[in-house]
Order: C-alpha cells, then sequence, then structure tokens
C-alpha cells in the first residue's frame, strides 16, 4: 500500500533533516541566527498543540495562547519563587494541563458547540489578558515574584540541569533543547495519533454523533485531547520564558492567538508537519519583512510590508477563500493529482495499470 | 439618594453602551448566521470616521449620527460582496476570514492615523446630581441607546422591509420562492449591521478616544452579549445587555474596573454553560 | 416468562405542546424481527432516539434486558449492545470503508483479530473490493452498506434500522433484505421502512404507529388488509 510506505518515508526524511538540522546548525550559523531559530522551534511545538486540539481533534479554539502563557508565566513566578529549574519546569506543563482540563470538562461536558467553544476560549483568553495586564503594582506578586501587569516580568533566570543549580543553560544549549523537543514532541503525536485514541478522536471529529453510537464517550476523549494540548503548549510557554528571559501580558493577547490559528490553517488541519512549517515559514516572513509592530514611519515600505497585522490578515483572508485546507494537504492533492494523471496516461496508452503496493 | 440616581444612571450607561455595541452584530447573527470578528473594528472606523469629519469641520452631530454611519456601512457592503458572501453556510470559515480581516483593518488603520489615541472631547459638559457631577454625555448616549433600538423594533414590526427581513431570517429559500432576493437581503443586512456599529463607534468616541486596537475592548463583549442574547435580535439583545451590564457596574462600583470587566467576561461564560441557546432561547422566545 | 430484550412502559415525549411520543408500550423479544409502520411523522424514528440514548423521555421508561437505559448516554447504550442505522447515513465520510469499520471493531478486539474481522464484515456488506475508498465518495446504496457495517461491527444484541431501504435499486432492497434475514439469525431487529415489497420481504410482527402511540400490532398479512391502517395512510376521507 503505497499510502503506508509514503508515510514511512516521510517519517524517516523529518526525523534525518532533524538530527541534521539540531547537530549542524550550531556549528554553521552565527550566534544571532541560532538565536531566531530557537524560538521558531519553540513557536513550532505551540503550533503542533493546535494542530493536535484543532487539526485531529476538531476542537475549536481560539485561545491556545491562554495555556501558552500560563506556562511561561507559571514558570517565571515558580523559578523567583524556588531558584532551581527542576520543580518550575513541572509546574509549567501541570498548571496549564491543569487549566486546560478545567475548561474542557466545563465545555465539552456542558456539550457547548463549535462556534461557541470559539468564543468562549477567546473570552477566557482576554480575561487572563486583562487580569494579568493590570497587576502592575507593587502589591501584586506571588511570594517573591512581581506579576508586573503591562511591563510584564524582565530577568527570568533560565533552566539549570536538574538539581543541579549551578549548570545553566547556554544558548547553544537552548537550541538542543528546543529542537530536540520539538523532534519528540513530533514523533510523540505521530504515535499517539496512529494508536487507537488517534484513530477514535478523528473519528469524533469526522462524525460525534456516530462515533458516540458506536460506544465511545467523545466528551471524554476530547478532554484528553485538549489536556494534552494545553500541556504542550504550556511547556511551550515555559521554553519561550527561558528564551527570551522575559514575558509580559502580550503573550495572553488576540495577536498571539491569531497567529496560532494562522499558522495551522496555512500549513494545513488534520497534519503535523503543516503547521509546523506554516508556523516556521510565518514567523521567517514576518521577520524578514521587518517589524512586529507597524511603525510610524512615512515610508511605504515599512507601512504596508512590515506591517504585521496587515500582512497576517490579507494571508488569512486569502488562505480560507483560496487554500482553505492549507498547504500541505493541497500540495499533496496536487502530487496526486499529477500521479493519477501519469498512471491514467500509461494506462491509455496501453501499458500495465501501476500497481499500488 | 442622590448616589443612588448617580448608580442608577451608570447602570442604565452600562446597558445602554452595551446594547449599542451589540446590536450591529446581533443583526448580522442573528440574520445571516455570521460571526463577524471584525466587528470591533466597524467600531474603531466609526470612532475615526466621525473623528476625521470633525476635524473637517462637519459638526460633532452630524459626524456621529450620519458620516459615520454611512462611512462604515458601505465598508461593510464592500466586505460583504467580497469575502462574506462566498462562506455563507460556512460559520467557522466565515470565523476566520473576518478575524483576518480584523488583523487587516488594524494593521491598515495603524498605517494611516499611527499608533496614538486621538480623541474628541465629550459634548455637553456635565450635570449635578445633588453631591455629585456627572457627564451629560451618559444621558445622550442612553438616549442614543434608546432612539435606535426604538427604530429597530419599529422598522422589524411596521415596515414591508422588516417584514422581509424576518422572513429571510426564519427560512431564506422560502422567502426566495416568494421573490425576495436573499443574496441582496443579506447584503443590506450586513450593510446595516455595519452601519449601526459604525454609529455606536462614533458615539462612544468621545468616552474613550479612538486607537486602531480599540477593537479588542469591544469584540468580546460584543460577542457574549450577543451570544448571551440568543437568537432574537432585539429582546436578546436587550435583555442580554441588561444583565452583563448591571453586573458589569455592580462589580465595578464594589471593586475596580477591571474587575468589573473580568465579572462580565465570567458572567457570560456561565450564562452560555446553563442556557447554551442564550437567554431568548429559553425565555421571550416570541421577541422580535 | 423470560424478561424481554427491549421494553417500554408508557415512553412519551414531548416538545413545547407536541406529544411526538405518546404512551407507547412496546415489547420485543431476544432475536425477534419486528417492523415499525405508520405514516410520516407518527413518531417513530423519535421513539428510535429514546431507544438510544439521542433524546431523553419526558415520561415513562426504556428497560433493556431488564436494565433502565431511559436516562443513559448514548454511549453506554451502544456499550450494553443497541445499536441503529439512522434515517440519513451518518458514517466517517472522510475515512475509508475499511477506516470506518475498524473503528467499531477495534472497541472490543485488537490487533490481528480487529484486521480479521474488519476484512470479514467488508465480505458481509459486499464492499471488500472499495475498502479503501473513501466514504464519502461512495454511492447512496454503498453508504448505507457502510453504515450498517458499522452498525454490526460492534456486535450488537438489538439492531434498529430506520429506512434501510430508501433510496435503493431494487437489486440492493432484495440485498438489503438478505442480509436483514441473515442478521435475525443471531440478533434482534427493529426496522422501520415505507416500503411495503421490503416489509413482506422480511417480517412477521408488525407494529403500526400513528400519532405517537401504537394503534395495533398483528402479522403482517392482517396489518396489510387492516382498515384502520389504510384510513391512516389514505386519510379517512378515501374510506368514505
Amino acid at each position: 500500500m503505497s499510502g503506508r510506505s509514503l508515510n514511512l518515508v516521510g517519517l524517516v526524511l523529518v526525523g534525518v533533516i532533524g538530527l541534521a538540522f539540531m547537530f549542524l546548525t550550531p556549528r554553521l550559523a552565527e550566534l544571532d541566527t541560532v538565536l531566531d531559530l530557537t524560538v521558531y522551534m519553540i513557536m513550532a511545538i505551540l503550533a503542533l498543540s493546535l494542530a493536535l486540539i484543532w487539526g485531529y481533534g476538531g476542537i475549536l479554539c481560539f485561545g491556545q495562547s491562554a495555556f501558552f502563557g500560563l506556562g511561561a508565566y507559571t514558570y517565571a513566578i515558580a523559578m523567583f519563587n524556588i531558584g532551581e529549574s527542576t520543580l518550575p519546569v513541572i509546574l509549567a506543563v501541570i498548571l496549564p494541563a491543569a487549566f486546560a482540563a478545567l475548561l474542557g470538562y466545563f465545555m465539552f461536558y456542558g456539550r457547548i458547540s463549535d462556534v461557541y467553544l470559539g468564543v468562549i476560549t477567546l473570552t477566557v483568553t482576554l480575561i487572563l489578558f486583562n487580569s494579568v495586564n493590570s497587576t502592575a503594582g507593587p502589591e501584586f506578586h506571588i511570594g517573591t515574584a512581581r506579576l508586573g501587569g503591562f511591563n510584564g516580568i524582565p530577568g527570568i533566570p533560565p533552566l539549570n540541569l536538574p538539581f543541579n543549580k549551578s549548570a545553566v543553560i547556554d544558548l547553544e544549549g537552548m537550541f538542543y533543547l528546543a529542537t530536540g523537543a520539538l523532534l519528540l514532541t513530533y514523533f510523540g503525536l505521530r504515535l499517539l495519533l496512529a494508536s487507537q485514541f488517534g484513530r477514535i478522536i478523528v473519528g469524533i471529529r469526522e462524525n460525534e454523533r456516530r462515533a458516540e453510537l458506536l460506544g465511545y464517550d467523545p466528551r471524554a476523549y476530547k478532554l484528553v485531547t485538549f489536556t494534552i494540548g494545553g500541556a504542550l503548549a504550556g511547556f511551550a510557554g515555559c521554553l519561550f520564558a527561558n528564551w527570551g528571559n522575559f514575558v509580559s501580558p502580550t503573550i495572553f493577547g488576540l495577536a498571539q492567538s491569531a497567529q496560532i490559528i494562522i499558522w495551522v490553517i496555512v500549513g494545513g488541519r488534520g497534519t503535523l508537519i503543516g503547521p509546523v512549517i506554516g508556523c516556521i515559514g510565518i514567523q521567517w516572513l514576518s521577520a524578514a519583512l521587518g517589524a512586529n509592530q507597524p511603525s510610524g514611519g512615512a515610508d511605504v515600505w515599512s507601512k504596508i510590508f512590515a506591517n504585521a497585522p496587515l500582512i497576517l490578515g490579507i494571508i488569512l483572508i486569502a488562505f480560507v477563500l483560496l487554500v482553505p485546507k492549507g498547504l500541505v494537504p493541497t500540495a499533496a492533492d496536487i502530487v496526486e493529482f499529477f500521479l493519477g494523471r501519469r498512471r491514467r496516461r500509461r494506462e491509455q496508452r496501453g501499458f500495465e495499470p501501476q500497481q499500488a503496493e | 439618594m442622590d448616589l443612588v440616581a448617580l448608580l442608577a444612571i451608570q447602570v442604565l450607561y452600562a446597558i445602554a453602551s452595551l446594547a449599542l455595541i451589540s446590536v450591529g452584530l446581533a443583526i448580522i447573527f442573528g440574520m445571516m448566521r455570521v460571526i463577524n470578528l471584525a466587528h470591533g473594528e466597524f467600531l474603531m472606523l466609526g470612532g475615526y470616521a466621525a473623528i476625521v469629519a470633525t476635524s473637517r469641520g462637519i459638526s460633532i452631530w452630524l459626524s456621529m449620527l450620519v458620516v459615520a454611519p454611512l462611512v462604515v456601512g458601505i465598508i461593510g457592503l464592500i466586505v460583504e460582496r467580497t469575502i462574506i458572501r462566498f462562506l455563507y453556510g460556512r460559520m467557522i470559515d466565515t470565523m476566520l476570514a473576518t478575524w483576518g480581516l480584523s488583523l487587516f483593518l488594524v494593521g491598515l488603520t495603524t498605517a494611516i492615523f499611527g499608533n496614538t489615541t486621538v480623541g474628541i472631547s465629550a459634548p455637553l459638559g456635565s450635570i449635578q446630581i445633588g453631591d455629585y457631577r456627572t457627564s451629560a454625555y451618559t444621558l445622550f448616549v442612553i438616549a442614543v441607546a434608546m432612539v435606535v433600538l426604538g427604530a429597530i423594533f419599529a422598522v422589524m414590526r411596521w415596515t414591508r422591509l422588516g417584514l422581509i427581513a424576518r422572513g429571510t431570517m426564519q427560512n431564506a429559500n422560502m422567502a426566495a420562492a416568494l421573490g425576495v432576493n436573499p443574496p441582496r437581503v443579506y447584503a443590506v443586512t450586513f450593510g446595516v449591521g455595519a452601519a449601526l456599529s459604525g454609529l455606536a463607534g462614533a458615539v462612544l468616541a468621545p468616552v474613550s478616544g479612538v486607537f486602531p486596537t480599540i477593537g479588542a475592548a469591544y469584540v468580546a463583549k460584543s460577542f457574549i452579549t450577543v451570544i448571551g442574547g440568543g437568537a432574537a435580535v432585539l429582546s436578546g439583545t436587550v435583555s442580554a445587555s441588561a444583565l452583563f451590564g448591571t453586573i458589569n457596574q455592580i462589580a465595578t462600583f464594589v471593586t475596580t474596573p477591571v474587575f468589573g470587566e473580568v465579572a462580565l467576561l465570567a458572567a457570560a461564560i456561565v450564562l452560555i454553560r446553563l442556557l447554551p441557546q442564550g437567554i431568548t432561547g429559553r425565555f421571550f422566545r416570541r421577541g422580535l | 416468562m423470560a424478561e424481554p430484550l427491549l421494553r417500554t412502559r408508557d415512553l412519551s415525549v414531548h416538545f413545547g405542546g407536541v406529544k411526538a411520543v405518546n404512551n407507547v408500550n412496546f415489547t420485543l423479544a431476544e432475536r425477534e424481527l419486528r417492523c415499525l409502520i405508520g405514516p410520516n411523522g407518527a413518531g417513530k424514528s423519535t421513539f428510535f432516539k429514546m431507544l438510544t440514548g439521542q433524546l431523553e423521555p419526558s415520561h415513562g421508561e426504556v428497560l433493556f434486558r431488564g436494565q433502565d437505559i431511559s436516562r443513559a448516554h448514548a454511549h453506554q447504550i451502544a456499550r450494553l449492545g443497541i445499536g441503529i442505522k439512522t434515517q440519513v447515513p451518518s458514517v466517517f465520510d472522510g475515512l475509508s470503508v475499511r477506516e470506518n469499520i475498524h473503528l467499531g471493531v477495534s472497541r472490543l478486539h485488537s490487533g490481528e483479530r480487529a484486521r480479521r474481522l474488519v476484512d470479514e464484515m467488508l465480505e458481509r456488506i459486499g464492499l471488500r473490493d472499495a475498502a479503501d475508498h473513501v466514504v464519502g465518495q461512495l454511492a447512496h446504496g454503498q453508504r448505507q452498506w457502510v453504515e450498517l457495517g458499522l452498525v454490526l461491527s460492534t456486535d450488537p444484541q438489538l439492531i434498529l434500522l430506520d429506512e434501510p431501504a430508501a433510496g435503493m435499486t431494487h437489486e440492493e432492497v432484495h440485498k438489503t433484505a438478505e442480509l436483514v434475514r441473515e442478521i435475525n439469525r443471531t440478533k434482534a431487529l427493529i426496522v422501520v421502512e415505507h416500503d411495503m415489497q421490503f416489509i413482506r420481504m422480511i417480517a412477521k410482527q408488525v407494529t403500526v404507529f400513528n400519532r405517537g402511540s401504537v394503534l395495533v400490532e398483528d402479522a403482517v398479512e392482517n396489518i396489510l388488509r387492516n382498515p384502520l391502517v389504510r384510513d391512516i395512510y389514505l386519510g379517512k376521507q378515501a374510506a368514505a
């Protein structure tokens, strides 16, 4: 069956390229570039978290940034209070996961439909943004960590080797960690999705009623999927706090949530590699076009091309209208079309039809 | 006693502003089941339209009540023809496309107007209530809200246009079979909804000023008001605004404005959990 | 007397002021095949929805092997052994036929045994050659069989079929009747149908629904001759 062998080839390819990338880049690239690439890797993990929840699980979550931000803030606050990074990292994964589980329970066991899921998750991330944004005074603190409000939390101490406070991670180490984590996440999710669990959540996405009538409880499966996604996003947040040593409430913002959704749409729902490509591609594009915030500069370039919301907005509209399946599935369709055409032509000319192995 | 009167005015103001910012969205959602995530930007554009018009010498009242709705209404028509109409029936895709539109409009206005807040001072000065002074403008906003809601009620109930609108809302195919042109009805509806949002944005501009990202402040609140209200456009908007506005204002009064916002959002989540069809899914079902 | 497989006691549901199902007392024995007929809107599909947990009754009970399932969740009832093929085919359109059946089979079996059972089921519903086709692209009759395969894949003891012959060609109708008779050798079935030919091919006992209640229950030959039944289908004016 050519489908399955193609799959295996793809997996091996990703593994080889990934490992090569991981070990060669620090040797070949400038430190600046390594720093940039590190955050792309971290964001790709975030993209994968939504790819799981939405692309495979069919759960419309407009507030994935909530778990991302919770992970980042939890790490920061725990790190200031504890001083050694093992527990903060664990907390940075558990807390967003717990929050996702609670929110998920509330939404899925309340049988809330698609559209309203989107609105509720959007609202939740807004609540978080509003709350954290207003915690600027010194009276807002958890232990020794000031929440900082719209100023954010600067100077977050970086990770150290488990239980070894003096072995602090450096830039290169951060890159290895992020890339390794991304590869682990990718292959881990591949395994999960190939399992019975993965098949069931895809079934639930395709036809929840029928899945229920076969004896599967969709609420429970969605809850687990949502929680795993929350945990992954939280972990990405923890890495992000480490990368920039800084976190601010914009991490909960609508713009951040919108970006994650755009990565998945552009890359392609129903695939894992798609959102990774979409994420890295768009991040790279935004950086190349020059700014993260439209400048007040008078020249056309900075007003249009460096204008991230403008460009992202056009990309999102264009993809929804013109390439709704996303880049990777559409590319796969094109390849299949040409392969099919070649096969049909050969049959017409009287050759043996290609036997799919 | 004066404090009670003051509080009452604040509550009415909260309800009025919620109703104003939501009613345009309610019409679009109620009629076409379109979730327009660029709604906040329509409000923002209304504010800018009013400010630009005023700065060109047009009277502030004309700018707010005529120019702004006209400009945003036309923008709405253009958006409907170029984006929305390809996505009917695809609710999620509409949400995504309008989210893209929202980003685009934010970027565009930032490019044109820059990042800073522009404002116009609230006309009408202040009034005295016993020991307290409050802005007379709040009374104006309340009045505008009542007039707008009343006008919508009148049009829906007593005019042919309103009847066509209600008919298409109930059953588009049937309406088409009777000679109504649903695409045109949708285009007009979207335009009217946008115009009302523009009006709301303009009227509220003197209160909070306008800047490109102000839409974000409006979008969540108007959405949860519309969804909390349920299918009936008017009674839904009014009842949800009344409920949320009151909760918001009381929470603000007791604690801080920020917590007031949080209370509003939290109340909305609880309401949607308890009444997934919104208030008018259970009560006031026959309402307009 | 042995506990019947399925029993409903005064089962009712109302929406607004309308009693869609009104005090229905229905009994089905193990491995019994019953046909359920009645005009449109008589409440047959609504009745099915209550049996499978998709709708909660306003009043009354549903007992499956003596166990009260009136308020159980749909997936719990499915696990107890009730399967339903709905009026509009409800399948996993984006997946292949094989993947569809596999989802059902794999709830109870895994690995090699599951794969074998999937192959057997594909053979039984006659779709082995189309196994890797995406269901959404199949013809209507084939999609009905995929759904039948899905329902059978979890090995339920009671199978509800809501208009299984709808939209089928003559040969497909015969094939479906054959399949139903084959299933009936080991399972109980309730079949809702309008196609009288199909009913004659499979039925022995028929229950007639009208306006949410049971009008009459009898052997199929008597039902077809019963003037009351004719009335509700043709309207009382025709009898006059």
